[in-house]
């Protein structure tokens, strides 16, 4: 009997404009077997997105088949004639994208947008179709399952979107499924939640899947089988077991090594080291509180961030955590005087500084630098790269020709790029050398501070490890402060040494890297912590099995105006406190701050309980000795 | 949603407003003095002064204004200077013209014109784009005069099939009134729908790079179901733009047509007002044209916003 799936010699070439050909893939084999889950792993780039669409007989514009065969129950679907191809996409092979905001049509219900494939290749009627969506809304765990089909997309949450997109793909019970990054878009609570489900229903409708994702920990939690890919050629293949433990080929060694390293503390680091005084600091934020719409008598129409106050320090890297909405962005936005804060100050080195930009002196605004997500927006197509850095140069240090030319060669050196860049344009750039240009940018002005907003959540993890190294050497050479905003929890660990920890708007935990990484936690930092995937087969359910998890990934978040923002995710809330009142400030330890309405008692003796999440981290295992006091030994040796 | 369609109304209204102004300050400037113009020979600067009296011209400008557009939101045009008629009385019949060959028009080239843009869309690169893409494209660049005189020659002189007027009279059958509005609307029907057939391709064709269209592609939808159901809906709002664009165009812009086919609708009346320096006609020929554009617009707007689920349904 033939596999479910077998790819054999897949070639797809793309066309350049003079009509000679670009290998795209080039001569990949691998089989699915029924019920199995098969990875595809690599960076982008790889091709492997490419060849999972290959599953579905479909090329994007511009690429095409040129060799080899996909066979699906022993029939090559690449030679089918196209309405065989139509018969088959939705049918009997499935296909769920990354991002499923954009993969579902605005203008039409999720109710028809699920069931329509069914429908169409006659597989259920409307009506069959509709209770089975219901069915399928009830085990992917999605709120009110009778009315969802009636929205729209833009009504749902994102994570919600994704699972309902998985009940896309199940409704007309596809023989596989093809998932394409479908997590990594997600923040990690909401990774965590949406892997289950893909997993539960994987399990209960018995389809094979091809799972394709450049995060190993997620593989290593859903694959049966992996296919490690580079430049359109199969590296490696084999088991889970043998990749993830035993890996051969140098390029999957390279793949596991960059895996970002789990949270982990480094004694070495000057970290714990809390000195607190208001001289050494760059940037302070007191009491701020922040948002967008007009603002009536202190409070804006939509509050984003409230009551905020943190500080950084000269020479610091402050890293600031949180999900998505948690007002991060915001946070930079208000430092960088691109939204005025309704309440509170932002002064920079003891200096109050005006709340609108348009009202700071170029000083002002030239010590304070902003480094943006997506480089490919912040730099202008349209100029070569030398006077994208020439400009800020002149403007805020009138440096002009040879000199002006001098320093901008300097810039790149500093950030490791070749001086000929300089009359090159950012296209021409790949996404890791325009994130350096884009830093080379902000460097120019000599800032005090650098606001650093997501500037590795675009890269791959080998590039973006690249980015990070390069970020903390610049900051040993320029002895500029950072603020580095992220929703990734172990890029944060591994390069600030501060953490602040936002949810919905509100400062709930922060401190020194070590004192963050280490109990007692603030209930969402714990969430957060035990929510990012580990290399390591089974982790999934060990964790899911957890009691706060339970509790946090269920629920969403909600902004509250009175309480603790996190009272409907948290394990440990208690009625007619967490809801009504402002959580009060512990500090364990000089310098961390907690803000929880537990007593510190309730909080760490939950920390046995999280001892075993600590496992896991074996970099902290190795490092930190948690007593059950919960102090962690380093601080005890710190201090006495 | 409510509140965006009122506030889109209100905008409406200010922009007639505003352009009430202009209307009445843009003719106010012209050269030449009405009661001289009237009056003739017969002008002495008693009899001047006596008519300027008589229609408020001594009055200064802004109190002339509100008067004016007292009239106006009353119905009350004011009296042509040719003749002495209501202006009402002779806008009347031709706006029933001109709004009689519009809609003929608007009903036959919008639904066409959509339906060969989708066509086009549906196939793009094949013949039957190609095709449609060289006709509009050549279309959009011949002046309508030439398109029309064209005609003329060809279909009236030539093989007299039609005739090279557009008089209607009243105790004509409806066969003999399509045959004198075949050449006009034919050639309405060209100009107007070039441009619709290709901002419905394009309006089309940029939604069709979205990826909830490569995703209904890969649910195995057909191309057709794509187009019509996944695409359209999405791309509503410039179409309805364009094509509120052109129907306004029908009322107003059309002089060209009215005159080579001497055909009498509202635009030709004010060129003639124009000619005689007839200026209440002018402004009142000025303010029904500029009405439909706001109108169309709004609705346009209005449509676009109906058709967005996003403002329709508020989460």
């Amino acid at each position: 009997m033939s596999e479910l799936l077998e790819v054999r010699g897949l070639k797809i070439e793309a066309k350049k404009e003079d009509g000679t050909p670009i290998p795209i893939v080039k001569g990949v084999d691998f089989v699915v077997k029924a019920g199995q889950v098969v990875a595809l792993i690599g960076e982008s780039g790889s091709g492997k997105t490419t060849i999972s669409l290959a599953a579905l007989a479909y090329t994007r514009p511009g690429l095409e088949f040129c060799g080899g065969e996909v066979c699906l129950h022993g029939e090559d679907i690449l030679t089918m004639p196209p309405l065989g191809q139509r018969n088959l996409r939705g049918n009997r092979v499935a296909y769920l994208a990354q991002s499923a905001a954009a993969t579902f049509n605005p203008a039409i219900t999720i109710g028809e947008q699920v069931t329509e494939s069914a429908v169409l290749h006659g597989v259920l009627t409307q009506e069959e179709a509709n209770i089975r969506a219901i069915e399928l809304y009830g085990a992917l765990e999605l709120p009110d399952p009778e009315l969802l089909g009636r929205r729209y997309p833009h009504q749902v949450s994102g994570g919600q979107l994704q699972r309902l997109m998985a009940a896309m793909a199940l409704i007309g019970k596809p023989d596989l499924l093809v998932l394409d990054e479908p997590t990594t878009a997600l923040d990690v609570t909401t990774q965590i939640e949406v892997l289950k489900a893909f997993k539960k229903v994987i399990n209960e409708e018995g389809s094979a899947a091809i799972y394709v994702t450049h995060d190993l920990a997620v593989v290593a939690q859903v694959a049966d089988h992996i296919v490690v890919l580079y430049s359109g050629e199969v590296q490696e293949q084999g088991s889970v077991e043998q990749i993830i433990n035993n890996p051969q080929h140098p390029y999957t060694k390279r793949l596991m090594a960059a895996v970002k390293p789990k949270p982990t503390v480094d004694l070495a680091s000057d970290a714990v080291d809390a000195r607190h005084d208001r001289e050494h600091d760059n940037v302070r934020v007191e009491n701020m509180t922040a948002g967008y719409g007009g603002i009536i008598d202190g409070k804006p129409a939509i509050t984003v961030l409230r009551d905020i106050d943190m500080s950084v320090e000269n020479g610091h890297v402050v890293g600031v955590i949180g999900e998505s909405g948690c007002g991060k962005s915001t946070l930079a936005r208000v430092i960088a005087g691109l939204l005025a804060p309704a309440q509170g100050s932002i002064s920079l080195d003891g200096k109050i500084l005006p709340g609108n930009m348009l009202s700071r002196s170029r000083s002002e605004l030239q010590k304070l630098q902003f480094v943006y997500q997506m480089a490919d927006t912040a730099l202008n197509p349209r100029q070569l790269i030398g006077d994208i850095l020439g400009r800020p140069l002149q403007f805020y240090h009138g440096i002009t020709g040879k000199e002006n030319r001098r320093r901008v060669n300097e810039l790149l050196e500093l950030v490791e790029l070749p001086i000929d860049f300089a009359e090159r344009y950012q296209t021409e750039l790949s996404g890791g050398q325009k994130q350096r240009v884009n830093l080379a940018r902000a460097l120019a002005a000599e800032p005090e501070v650098l606001l650093c907003d997501e500037v590795t959540s675009a890269l791959d993890s080998i590039v973006s490890s690249n980015v990070i190294k390069l970020l903390s050497k610049l900051r040993d050479k320029t002895g500029v402060s950072f603020m580095f905003i992220s929703h990734d929890l172990s890029t944060v660990a591994s390069f600030a040494d501060e953490i602040v920890v936002l949810y919905a708007g509100r400062v709930v935990e922060q401190g020194p890297v070590a004192k963050i990484l280490a109990p007692p936690f603030h209930p969402y930092t714990r969430l957060l912590i035990s929510s990012v995937p580990e290399l390591r087969i089974g982790w999934l359910e060990e964790t899911m099995g957890k009691r706060e998890m339970a509790v946090g990934i269920a629920r969403g978040v909600e902004i509250t105006e009175v309480g603790c923002p996190f009272y409907n995710r948290c394990p440990m809330a208690i009625e007619g406190t967490c809801n009504l009142d402002t959580a009060p400030v512990h500090e364990p330890s000089s310098g961390h701050l907690i803000a929880c309405h537990c007593s510190l008692e309730d909080i760490i003796a939950v920390e046995h309980e999280t001892q075993q999440i600590l496992k896991g981290f074996e970099g902290i295992g190795d490092k930190v000795d948690i007593n059950p006091t919960g102090k962690a030994a380093v601080l005890t040796q710190e201090h006495f | 949603m409510q509140r965006m369609v009122i506030n889109r109304i209100l905008i409406g209204i200010v922009t007639l407003f505003v352009v009430s102004i202009l209307v009445f300050v843009g003719t106010s400037i012209l050269p030449g003095d009405v009661a001289e113009i009237v009056l003739g020979q017969a002008a002495t600067p008693e009899s001047l002064a006596a008519y300027r009296a008589e229609r408020g011209l001594d009055q200064p400008l802004y109190i002339q204004f509100i008067s004016w557009l007292q009239g106006m939101a009353t119905g009350d045009l004011g009296i042509s200077k040719a003749g002495g008629a209501t202006i009402s009385s002779l806008i009347d019949g031709r706006l029933g013209n001109t709004m009689y060959l519009a809609a003929i028009v608007a009903v036959i080239s919008v639904p066409l014109s959509i339906a060969l843009g989708l066509l086009a869309a549906m196939y793009p690169g094949t013949w039957i784009d190609r095709v449609l893409t060289f006709g509009t494209l050549s279309l959009i660049s011949v002046p309508e005069f030439f398109i029309a005189t064209f005609m003329v020659l060809i279909l009236a002189v030539n093989l007299h099939w039609l005739p090279a007027i557009s008089r209607i009279s009243p105790d004509a059958t409806f066969l003999e009134e399509m045959r004198g509005l075949a050449m006009p609307l034919i050639t309405l029907i060209i100009v107007v729908s070039a441009q619709m057939i290709r901002m419905t391709r394009a309006g089309i064709l940029n939604v069709m790079n979205s990826p909830y269209i490569e995703m209904a592609i890969l649910k195995g939808v057909p191309r057709k179901r794509i187009i019509l159901r996944h695409a359209f809906f999405n791309a509503i709002g410039p179409i309805v733009n364009v094509v509120a664009l052109n129907l306004a165009y029908l009322v107003s812009g059309v002089v060209v047509v009215e005159t080579i086919f001497a055909y009498p609708g509202l635009a030709k009346l004010m060129i003639d007002g124009v000619q005689t320096r007839d200026l209440p006609l002018v402004q009142a020929c000025a303010m029904i044209f500029c009405g439909t554009y706001v109108v169309l617009i709004i609705l346009a707007d209005v449509a676009a916003i109906l058709s967005n689920p996003r403002l329709r349904n508020p989460k």
